[in-house]
């Protein structure tokens, strides 16, 4: 035992080390590795050519997501469609194959619990508080909404991981995202984590790890704490961190994975011992104070470049860094945005609800609350509400959402990760803007040539309504 | 992986802040289930244009690549790393790089060079005329002009690059060590091994 003041993250790296080296890396032991078919066919390859074995196909769950379309999977008389692009579908059935060969569960595309990795891990109960868990994904990250050790790994460490369960890392720094204080009205966790996004920019957070505590942080629901977690890479931190209290308990208790019995008794004592001691030191704190956060819109191509809607497009002189001032210079221009222009004055085209940010039952509630009763307007040419896993989808039919944002005019959807980064048929047309609940707004992220406006749930449903960027305070 | 000593050659002043792992290789190139090939898509949004740097008769194929702040931010993609892989790409010089993709280059024997702003401004204005030296022995980049900057590196990346060691291997050799922690673990934290219940 130590006596040292720990952080949470300090104690559930503690908890996990193998070994530590003399050159200060640990050999970190890994609870739970999430696979999807992007990243892990080569992982997969390496392992077979080296003749080597999935350590713990226990501790791995793979689940398609990338690529999937989201239309109709199954024709009416119940047959398979086959997916069209041929390079889609390769990597579907490299998932399909290897899962089985190396004795990992699959969710496959057909089955009921099919979804966004993102998604799939806590709702099973496969992620748990205080494990690490990692994923050839950066919105890994996410999974620290439950108070878990979670990041994005490359496919070489896609591999190490199967190969051995192990990572050999160094020692992040830690950092305190402290949001005190009580939101205002129509602000959500989407609001909170892009407010946090233009405070820490891209890179303010890259070699530490992010505690984001705070009042503001307790008062949201897990859905909320999983969206302001899954976007920590989006300042640069590999992971975020949100400690584990009742909620999280509650939300994790009876799920198909979850401990059980004497199990579960051990579990949560062990969980409410990783809150950070008293007196534990950050490496750098954040203060944020919540009645100063907006709902939010981001105007440039990093998720930095964010606003809240009450502001108008900014001019690129207004920044101090003149690598900044032409990067917002570029960004301008690709967004095909002129300075002075009021946010809430920006018509879209298209609207995205969905991705592992956004896609959980309580993010279509919040669009949901918006559209019931309204319909799209007329220049809104495309919207899309894709649920994160097929339990949300029918979480939310059986609420009556689907009827909502079908009567709205969206499109009801199957679940994947769909118009986030557009590897599947579902796209933003070049030159066309998107209100998007998603986590990125790079330049081509959407499609070519798309424009991205990151929104929360409730904003990209009023920009349906009014077919503009649009403050969702002001629907009443 | 291939062993890494020194690095000679023309760099790319792409000089850029910033360079997000989506300008690297865009996702429709992601749908490959093999590590090759992947240099026709790199930079795609830059290279429509005719007189980008990487298509140059001056730049093309060249070694090294220096760019802007917090370059490869973004995904995890590790087709970011093959993709500079496939395009000549060994080192890329910059005043801070993302972690994630820091970590996939020094898996497959890229270079990461980390320098101060006023290093990479200098090296930006050699790029342009002359080649660029980066010894990883001394852990220098030099220039024809007597420029001359240190940089520091991780001491096992450092000996893993230098002599071309497969990490998964190393760590398999480790085997005693993680059964230990299987055992203590499965003790301490039992709910923990127990994942999907597939045997194991």
């Amino acid at each position: 035992m130590t006596s040292t003041p720990r952080t949470l993250y300090e104690k559930i790296w503690d908890a996990h080390v193998v070994e530590t080296r003399d050159d200060g890396t640990s050999l970190i032991y890994i609870d739970r590795h999430l696979v999807h078919e992007v990243t892990s066919p080569q992982a997969f390859e390496a392992l077979r050519v080296s003749g080597r074995k999935v350590r713990r196909p226990d501790l791995t769950l793979a689940v398609p997501d990338h690529n999937l379309p989201t239309t109709a999977r199954r024709d009416a008389a119940g047959k398979f469609i086959p997916i069209a692009d041929p390079e889609s579908a390769q990597q579907l059935e490299a998932l399909t194959r290897n899962a089985p060969e190396f004795g990992v569960r699959l969710i496959g595309d057909a089955d009921p619990e099919q979804g966004i990795v993102h998604v799939v891990g806590p709702e099973s109960g496969f992620s748990l508080p205080g494990a690490t868990i990692v994923c050839g994904d950066s919105h890994t990250a996410c999974h620290g909404g439950l108070g878990a050790l979670a990041f994005g790994i490359g496919t070489s460490e896609v591999e190490h991981v199967l190969a051995t369960q192990t990572l050999l890392l160094k020692r992040s720094k830690t950092m305190e995202v402290r949001v005190e204080g009580k939101v205002g009205p129509g602000v959500s966790a989407k609001d909170i984590v892009l407010h946090i996004c233009g405070q820490l920019r891209a890179s303010g957070g890259t070699g530490y790890v992010i505690e984001y505590t705070g009042s503001a942080i307790r008062d949201l629901s897990i859905e909320g704490r999983l969206t302001v977690s899954n976007m920590a890479i989006e300042h640069g931190a590999r992971a975020g961190l949100i400690a584990p209290d009742d909620k999280t308990f509650a939300y994790v208790k009876g799920r198909p994975y979850a401990p059980t019995g004497e199990d579960w008794d051990r579990a949560v004592e062990w969980w409410k011992s990783l809150a950070t001691d008293p007196g534990a030191v950050y490496d750098k704190v954040v203060v944020i104070d919540a009645a100063d956060i907006a709902p939010n819109v981001t105007w440039g191509t990093s998720p930095e470049d964010v606003l809240p809607i009450t502001g108008t497009v900014p001019a690129p002189e207004s920044f101090e860094d003149p690598s900044k001032q032409e990067a917002a210079r570029k960004s301008l221009d690709y967004m095909g945005l002129e300075p002075g222009t009021p946010l809430d004055q920006i018509e879209v085209q298209n609207i995205f609800i969905g991705s592992c940010t956004n896609s959980r039952i309580e993010d279509l509630r919040a669009a949901a609350a918006v559209l019931k009763g309204r319909t799209k307007a007329p220049n809104v040419r495309w919207a899309i509400a894709v649920p994160g896993s097929g339990l949300v989808k029918r979480q939310a039919e059986a609420e009556g959402l689907d009827r909502i944002f079908i009567d709205a005019g969206f499109e009801w959807r199957e679940p994947g990760c769909s118009a986030c980064l557009a590897m599947n048929p579902d796209k933003v047309p070049a030159g066309e803007r998107c209100a998007s609940t998603s986590n990125r707004n790079f330049v081509g992220r959407q499609g070519p040539g798309a424009r991205t406006h990151l929104v929360s749930p409730a904003m990209a449903a009023a920009a349906a309504v009014t077919g503009k960027l649009t403050d969702v305070r002001t629907l009443a | 992986m291939q062993a890494l000593r020194e690095v000679e050659g023309r760099a790319i002043p792409l000089g850029l802040k910033n360079v997000d792992t989506d300008v690297i290789i865009p996702a429709h190139w992601l749908k490959t289930i093999t590590r090759d090939g992947l240099g026709r898509g790199a930079f795609e949004a830059l290279r429509k244009d005719p007189g980008n740097l990487f298509d140059s008769a001056e730049f093309k194929g060249s070694p090294i690549l220096v760019a802007g702040d917090n370059f490869g931010c973004g995904s995890s993609r590790e087709h970011a790393a093959w993709a500079l892989l496939d395009l000549g790409i060994t080192a890329v010089i910059a005043p801070s790089f993302s972690d994630i993709f820091s970590g996939n280059a020094f898996k497959n024997g890229i270079l990461t060079v980390v320098l101060p702003q006023e290093a990479i401004d200098r090296l930006m204005e050699v790029a342009q005329t002359d080649p660029i030296h980066i010894d990883l022995e001394a852990q220098t980049v030099t220039t024809p002009f007597q420029d001359r900057f240190e940089f520091e590196i991780d001491p096992f990346r450092k000996h893993c690059l230098l002599n071309g060691l497969d990490e998964v291997g190393l760590t398999l050799a480790r085997d005693t060590a993680i059964a230990t922690y299987e055992n203590k673990s499965r003790a301490e934290l039992p709910w923990l091994a127990k994942g999907t219940g597939v045997a194991a």
